[in-house]
């Protein structure tokens, strides 16, 4: 029954939140859809914690995405062995990465008195579930190996039961307890998503790289931007 | 042609006592909130001297504006692939050190302290995170400081000049100093605007006046960079970037900007410039020694039949031509050529010009007496200040642009005194005006609007009609209660 609740009923729960939360917020509140950097009052520390973190979480995340998109592709990727050990071995150092970065961005927090000063209670509790999920993936990497293999089987069918609106939850259930927390743990996160800055990663700046390099607003011509 | 009208202004660098009148009411209007203590939207500066923040001249460390890259314009910060990669962490990010932590102090202590023998103190403490602090630095910390070993010294427009300059420099009796008020330069080639990865700031098309829209900024920080004049700040409450919005608000009911209005030595003017947007990008492309010109070049004359007739293709209304024709800052940029941008080689195309100021007397010292040179009128070769720190300043390193000025606004001062005190011979006149390319109407019109202008010759405003390009967009009696900020809201951070 739990485990009905968790990984049949919580998934939708966490997406419709995500969904309907962070429209209404950024439609009604979009003043707060931010990055909320604090580079401005603390420099050093940020770049050892927030590069490393960045980098290894957007690679990771990407992964997790594309074997649960493009399984037969992921498939045929792991096949030969050597691209296996590769796939394996690049994964778990970028999780480390990740990791020791997440880690030095909570210890910088709690360290500096400036920074401290613009954390809020759910900063804390965004920072505590990323480094818990992080942690928990860096284990299953390590002591559940292949998991770039098993995932194919146990995971994406999952995910994808769930986005037919059919759950099948089976594969899930038998999988170890650290595992099902971390896969868990993934929806806890896009629930906490649309209350937090986690916010910043929708609104990503793409548009940058092709954008005028000028933008020039009229008023009588609403709407209407050209080049400077 | 592509006529665009901008509201621009001229600071007369002469007339600036230094009173800090200006940063106090824009301090008052703008920035008294939290995360913004630290900002100084109009800050006075001394020069020689650092600066507020601390070098922000030094674009070696603080890579804002422009530079030419085979014969290509580019930001000096990054590209645009560049900036992505760099959102995490920008490497060129000022600190709040690089302007100052502010401080209040604990009052309460002086109450609550205990009966003792010893008078009770309030303890200074940092309004970001309320712990006891040690000032080190504070607005207008430098404040009449040239000369002094820390800011005058490591003045980054020293590197042109040379050792023996830079000891006459600092001599005692050649001491010298002038204020730098600055704002937001609202440029036509905007460093800030480039460098927004979410699109956040823009120029408004009918104003010119440069804005950080509150609701699209997401604290990705590279306008604060981007901006060659460190005139874009970071709240550091909100995580928004803010900056002058030359009150906005204020111009849109018929208002000088406060520190315009608030000016003591009456040194600000403001008024529209007409200009050619199809040449932005000429205008910042050419060499150093050809900026200032080629800006000069840029702006319209608002007289030309030709330009008024694109001006009206472009839906500029005629209220806003008339205006320009009346423009304070049209006379002194382009009639007379006396102001000129600051940092022209930023290449922002700041819409900021400054007179720059013809420093005092120029001394000498004789058996121990000090004197004042004969030479006083004329003596540019000999100015307190070198030639070439002004040229630095205030003309991308051409020195024959600031003579130029000098030359001129000489010549107004000879021909008035020779007017009021009749030491000075007629040939002599003469000869410094033909110098100066001016004839005696001019001096005397140029005379007027440094000394004399009134109110309205100063700040020519023309009618925004905000009510009319409003109704495009929104409901008037929406709008109505918005004008400021738009939008109050607290947020859960504290």
């Amino acid at each position: 029954m739990l485990d009905l609740l968790l990984f049949a009923v919580f998934p939708y729960v966490a997406v419709v939140l995500a969904v309907v939360v962070g429209m209404y917020r950024y439609f009604n509140a979009r003043f707060s859809y931010s990055s909320y950097s604090s580079q401005f009052l603390e420099t050093r520390a940020l770049f050892w914690g927030s590069v490393p973190w960045h980098y290894g979480i957007i690679v990771i995340l990407l992964a997790h995405l594309l074997a649960a998109l493009f399984p037969d592709a992921w498939a045929a990727l792991i096949a030969e062995p050597g691209r296996l050990y590769a796939l394996e071995l690049v994964g778990l150092a970028l999780g480390l990465l990740a990791l020791v970065g997440m880690a030095l961005l909570i210890a910088r927090r709690l360290y500096n008195a400036r920074i401290r000063s613009v954390t809020s209670l759910l900063d804390w509790v965004l920072l505590a579930v990323l480094l818990a999920q992080v942690a928990l993936g860096v284990w299953v990497a390590l002591f559940y190996r292949w998991g770039s293999a098993w995932y194919l089987s146990s995971i994406t069918p999952w995910l994808r039961s769930l986005t037919v609106l059919q759950p099948q939850i089976d594969a899930v259930v038998v999988l170890p307890l650290v595992v099902k927390l971390h896969a868990l743990g993934g929806f806890v996160i896009i629930a906490l998503f649309p209350f937090t800055r986690l916010v910043h990663l929708i609104v990503f700046p793409l548009a940058y790289l092709w954008r005028a390099p000028q933008v020039v607003i009229w008023n009588r011509r609403a709407g209407d931007r050209r080049r400077g | 042609m592509d006529v665009r009208a901008q509201v621009s202004m001229v600071f007369h660098l002469d007339k600036c006592i230094g009173c800090h009148t200006c940063s106090v009411a824009c301090k008052n209007i703008w920035t008294d909130r939290k995360g913004a203590e630290y900002m100084w939207w109009n800050n006075v500066e001394t020069k020689p001297g650092t600066g507020y923040p601390t070098l922000w001249e030094d674009q070696e460390k603080y890579k804002g504006g422009w530079e030419r890259q085979n014969g290509d314009l580019r930001l000096k910060l990054q590209n645009r692939a560049g900036g992505l990669a760099n959102l995490f962490h920008n490497p060129h990010l000022p600190t709040i050190d690089d302007y100052y932590e502010p401080w209040t102090y604990r009052y309460g202590d002086l109450f609550t302290a205990p009966e003792g023998d010893d008078q009770p103190t309030a303890r200074p403490i940092s309004m970001i995170d309320g712990e006891p602090v040690d000032i080190e630095a504070g607005p207008n910390w430098d404040d009449d400081l040239s000369g002094s070993p820390i800011y005058a010294k490591n003045d980054p427009n020293f590197e042109s000049i040379t050792d023996e300059e830079r000891r006459q420099l600092f001599e005692l009796e050649r001491l010298v100093f002038f204020y730098l008020p600055r704002i937001c330069n609202h440029c036509v080639n905007p460093g800030c605007v480039a460098a927004c990865p979410a699109g956040a700031i823009y120029k408004r098309g009918e104003d010119g006046i440069v804005l950080t829209s509150q609701e699209k900024c997401r604290a990705w920080r590279m306008c604060i960079s981007g901006c060659p004049y460190k005139k874009v700040y970071f709240n550091w409450a909100t995580g928004k970037s803010e900056k002058c919005i030359l009150c906005y608000p204020r111009l849109e009911t018929g208002q000088a900007p406060a520190c315009f209005h608030s000016c003591v030595g009456r040194i600000r003017y403001l008024g529209v410039l007409l200009y050619d947007a199809e040449r932005i990008e000429a205008a910042a492309k050419v060499t150093d020694a050809q900026l200032v010109e080629a800006q000069r070049a840029m702006i319209l004359d608002p007289f030309d039949a030709d330009v008024r007739a694109g001006a009206r293709a472009n839906g500029i209304p005629d209220a806003m031509l008339d205006a320009a024709q009346k423009s304070p800052v049209y006379r002194f940029v382009k009639t007379y050529q006396l102001a000129l941008p600051l940092h022209a080689e930023f290449r922002t195309l700041p819409m900021l010009f400054y007179v720059p100021p013809l420093l005092p007397v120029v001394g000498a010292r004789e058996n121990g007496a000090y004197r004042v040179a004969a030479d006083f009128f004329s003596s540019l070769e000999s100015a307190r200040v070198p030639i070439r720190y002004m040229a630095k300043l205030f003309a991308a390193g051409n020195e024959a642009e600031v003579i130029a000025v000098y030359r001129r606004l000489i010549a107004v001062r000879a021909y008035k005194r020779a007017e009021a005190v009749g030491d000075i011979a007629p040939e002599a006149i003469s000869e410094a005006l033909a110098e100066a390319g001016i004839t005696p109407d001019e001096a005397e019109a140029i005379y007027h609007l440094t000394s004399m202008a009134t109110f309205d010759e100063r700040f020519v405003i023309p009618p925004l009609a905000r009510e009319v390009n409003i109704e495009a967009t929104l409901d008037p009696f929406t709008h109505k209660p918005h004008a400021g900020f738009g939008f109050n809201q607290s947020l859960d951070r504290e």
